[in-house]
């Protein structure tokens, strides 16, 4: 991914934004122009709204640039043995062509960020994230030394394929068989003289896929989609479509709903996994991996906070709020980290940080809302959802339905 | 398998007494030694025919509390011996001589100030003596007895006084050259004097950081600092050792070399339970103890695998390489340096502070010292055994030599030191050349290969403050026990450090018992 400009007479060459390998297709799409940043590739927001975005998610289907996502092979015989190492979760007895959502932590069981691991095979993997890790990664790997560990990041294109005519839309476009690929697999095919490969995950929690490709492949790739998708719907989406989508599915974001441990300057302000409702990634079955006795102690004592689905009565978002033990707001036992106004689901939902001692009494929020410039508080009671907001058939089912 | 309550893997001096307080205790205690003789930086062994030697020559911290508990007496150990005067020499004939309450070769002015600076560094060398024994605290960990540890140490401090203690705490990180420039005029005596503060470390005399608290650390022994050899040398503290072990009912098996620990994992998580010897046989213990270093326990020995990734890289991150190197030399008679009558003191050459200063600089740049600079003793005036009748050992240890030279050790720059270090020599001992009948030069690199050391440090681990107390070798394996359980470390890696003290094989087993 090369630069904006890189002239050398610009003296801010080296802060410009990267642009992606789709960036050629993607500025033309952007009315907007509504850009910002991700790992320092130019990045949209949006594309022409929001919520139209996300409903072409949900109803249709939608593309989302993962280039910036942070991409690294590991390799050779030691590789298995330093992932599992370093990931809570045990990734021995995986298959070839899985992938498998992971997160890992501190030597103190602070989560460091979470992502996925793909097995590619019997001693090649790669792993995805939201941050750069490679200085965790050369960390993690001393003392396996038949091991390399490589920054994949700009040298694979990856797009993400999301909503339900997402499968009809690859077969258009000649993947056969495509509809046979269960949730988390990985499949093959030979694109323009190169290899597409393609995996059935997401960050949406509906049906869809991702697509990995040769950079110098991926405007052919995108053109060969957007053909094959025209009467489907397809639509790119931004970050904001994506943070809707996601909190609907209930999966966390950095920066939102956990800091990640190695940029977290104040004592605990990071997150365990049980704070987050992420036990079920924590595998002590396995006799050793980083972290271990620490979340030992921390499932002994139980998470001070935990990571909770709030359906919040009314319409009005709490974004930032804080939540009480009382109506009155004398007893504070928490904080939202994520909310909104859920079309799919037709209710106010929020992801809350809250003091796990207090999780089985009353729960108020404390919302501030703006109506036309003017200032309004209320306070809304929260109910607790132990089910995820929204988890359509469609997202497993295969093959998934045509369309 | 045979089942042991502890194994021990290292018959130091460390080992040999966790072992004897264990099988005292009433354990079953197996001690491995993968050479073939127990004692290891202590050992003596033969360099030529009918010439023995070991590379640590003289006494000065041993524990009397140990040496009382052991009861080596009974073994053989009646006393370290009596102190041995330290010498300075200067480079034209001149020396002063340091006792522990008299001073020679220097001028009034520096003799009175001497008097005030040894009384003060002895009242210091007292308060921090608790800290030796006792297993530091944990940092966050506020037990009872955590703190009564801290407490003890503070207090100590605190009855210093206020003056004392202003001035514990203004010179504890002095550089060792502050130090003496601001007590003493005589150049000769302020090198001989920092000797012991940079001695065994990377520290040259103008670097801050531990130099003081190393001088303080080896003034605890019973002669408050000044060296000594037991009548039969560093042998019959080691024999002795060996016999108590023995007495107590734990087992030593020489030539046993461990490959890895044995590590067992099931979903109560990882567990070592016992060694493997690089014959491939299996030895199974409830808890194995390392008094070998901590850097090749951790990464050769366990391995990273069962480590986690921060700990595992701490652990790398050890400053392990020795800076000392050890001349041995066989001689036809007894060596005359001029001025001195005979050579039966502790004889420190480096005749100014910049000499030691600009050795430093050479090794830390990969190099051999122009100058180096040296402690020299002649073991075989006190331990006749250790060379034929007539003849004698001159035992010297030289400064500053990298364990990694910048071209890679070989011949030419093995023969080039020597030749320097016997030059070096020959200008305080003209006649020395003409009674060499044997030499033995061991490098860094060559203590790390035959005596099983990592980087061939004397202390496992550079003991500097970033490595100290709490800290040693790092937090998490502070206390002597590990992240993995069943396994301990009992080291000179360990608190409180290096010498031969017995301090950490005494403190470990006091861990494990309790």
């Amino acid at each position: 991914m090369k630069p904006e400009t890189d002239s050398q007479h610009d003296h801010f060459a080296g802060e410009r934004l990267k642009l992606s390998h789709f960036h050629p297709r993607q500025a033309d799409l952007n009315l907007r122009d509504a850009w910002s940043s991700w790992n320092g590739t130019k990045f949209a927001d949006y594309y022409y709204d929001a919520e139209y975005e996300y409903f072409c998610i949900r109803n249709a289907c939608g593309t989302y640039d993962i280039c910036p996502m942070q991409k690294y092979f590991a390799e050779g015989p030691h590789a298995q043995a330093m992932l599992n190492r370093m990931v809570t979760r045990n990734i021995a007895n995986m298959r070839d062509n899985r992938v498998t959502y992971v997160c890992w932590c501190t030597d103190e069981g602070r989560i460091i960020d979470d992502g996925t691991i793909f097995k590619l095979g019997p001693e090649k993997f790669m792993l995805t994230c939201g941050s750069p890790s490679l200085a965790w990664l050369k960390k993690a790997s001393f003392g396996f030394n038949e091991l390399t560990i490589v920054d994949m990041s700009d040298d694979i294109a990856a797009l993400s394929l999301q909503g339900p005519t997402s499968c009809a839309v690859l077969k258009a476009m000649g993947l056969s068989g495509i509809e046979n690929l269960k949730p988390f697999q990985i499949t093959h095919y030979p694109f323009a003289g190169g290899e597409l490969m393609v995996s059935r995950t997401g960050f949406t929690g509906d049906l869809g896929y991702e697509l990995w490709i040769s950079p110098d492949l991926a405007l052919a790739m995108w053109d060969a989609l957007y053909e094959a998708g025209e009467h489907y719907g397809i639509q790119p989406y931004g970050e904001a479509a994506t943070n809707m989508a996601r909190l609907e599915a209930g999966f966390i974001m950095p920066d939102m709903e956990f800091n990640e441990a190695l940029k977290t300057v104040h004592f605990r302000h990071d997150q365990t996994p049980f704070e987050l409702n992420l036990g079920w990634l924590v595998d002590f079955k396995k006799p050793h991996f980083n972290g271990r006795r620490a979340l030992l102690e921390e499932k002994r004592r139980g998470p001070t906070y935990t990571l909770t689905r709030l359906d919040i009565e009314g319409n009005k978002v709490a974004e930032g709020a804080c939540i009480y033990g009382n109506r009155k707001c004398t007893r504070e036992i928490g904080y939202v980290t994520s909310a909104m106004w859920s079309p799919a689901v037709k209710a106010n939902i929020a992801l809350a940080m809250i003091k796990t001692e207090h999780l089985s009494g009353d729960l108020w929020a404390e919302i501030y809302y703006e109506k036309e410039l003017r200032q309004y508080h209320k306070v809304a009671r929260c109910t607790i959802c132990d089910k995820p907001f929204w988890a359509p058939e469609r997202a497993r089912a295969t093959p998934p339905a045509d369309f | 398998m045979q089942q042991f309550d502890t194994i021990i893997i290292g018959a130091g001096h460390n080992g040999l007494v966790c072992a004897t307080y264990l099988a005292r205790a009433g354990q079953k205690v197996l001690v491995l030694e993968a050479g073939d003789v127990p004692g290891g930086l202590a050992s003596t062994r033969e360099f030529h025919p009918g010439f023995r030697v070991s590379v640590a020559h003289t006494l000065n911290h041993f524990s009397p509390k140990i040496n009382a508990e052991l009861e080596l007496a009974r073994h053989g150990f009646d006393n370290v011996g009596a102190p041995l005067p330290t010498i300075g020499l200067g480079a034209n004939g001149n020396h002063v001589q340091v006792e522990a309450d008299s001073i020679t070769g220097v001028s009034d002015k520096d003799a009175v100030k001497y008097r005030d600076y040894i009384a003060r560094m002895q009242r210091f060398a007292r308060a921090l003596e608790p800290s030796w024994m006792k297993t530091m605290p944990r940092v966050g960990n506020n037990s009872l007895r955590e703190l009564l540890t801290f407490a003890q140490v503070g207090l100590k401090l605190r009855l210093l006084g206020k003056r004392d203690m202003r001035e514990f705490l203004r010179i504890a990180a002095l550089p060792a050259r502050d130090l003496m420039d601001e007590n003493f005029d005589s150049e000769l005596l302020k090198s001989t004097l920092a000797w012991d503060g940079l001695i065994g470390s990377r520290q040259a005399p103008r670097s801050p950081n531990n130099t003081v608290l190393t001088m303080l650390y080896r003034m605890t022994g019973e002669h408050g600092g000044a060296h000594s050899l037991p009548a039969g040398g560093i042998e019959t503290l080691v024999n002795a050792l060996v016999s108590a072990a023995s007495a107590a009912g734990a087992e030593l098996r020489l030539n046993s070399s461990v490959s890895k620990l044995l590590v067992y994992g099931d979903e109560n998580g990882l567990q070592v339970t016992g060694v493997a010897l690089a014959d491939g046989s299996e030895i199974a213990a409830e808890r194995v103890v390392s008094a070998t270093d901590p850097r090749r326990t951790f990464l050769q020995l366990l391995g990273v695998e069962h480590l986690e990734i921060e700990f595992s890289n701490r652990i790398n991150r050890l400053r392990c390489e020795g800076f000392v190197a050890k001349l041995h030399l066989a001689l036809s008679g007894v060596p005359e340096f001029t001025g001195l009558a005979r050579p039966d003191g502790r004889i420190i050459i480096a005749p100014d502070m910049d000499t030691i200063e600009f050795a430093y600089d050479d090794a830390k740049h990969g190099r051999l010292p122009d100058r180096p600079v040296m402690e020299v003793v002649v073991p075989s005036l006190t331990d006749p055994s250790l060379a034929p009748e007539g003849q004698h050992v001159l035992s010297a240890h030289a400064m500053y030599i990298p364990h990694k030279l910048a071209d890679g050790w070989n011949d030419d720059a093995r023969n080039e030191l020597q030749e320097r270090l016997i030059d070096t020599l020959c200008h305080y001992a003209p006649t020395l050349r003409q009674q060499i009948q044997h030499r033995q030069l061991l490098t860094p690199a060559d203590l790390e290969l035959d005596w099983r050391v990592s980087g061939g440090h004397w202390h496992h681990t550079e003991l500097a403050m970033d490595q100290m107390l709490m800290m040693r070798p790092t937090y998490e394996a502070a206390q002597y026990s590990t992240p993995v359980p069943g396994l301990y470390l009992c080291s000179a890696g360990c608190h409180p450090g290096g010498g031969i003290m017995g301090g950490a094989g005494h403190n470990a087993a006091r861990e494990i018992l309790t």
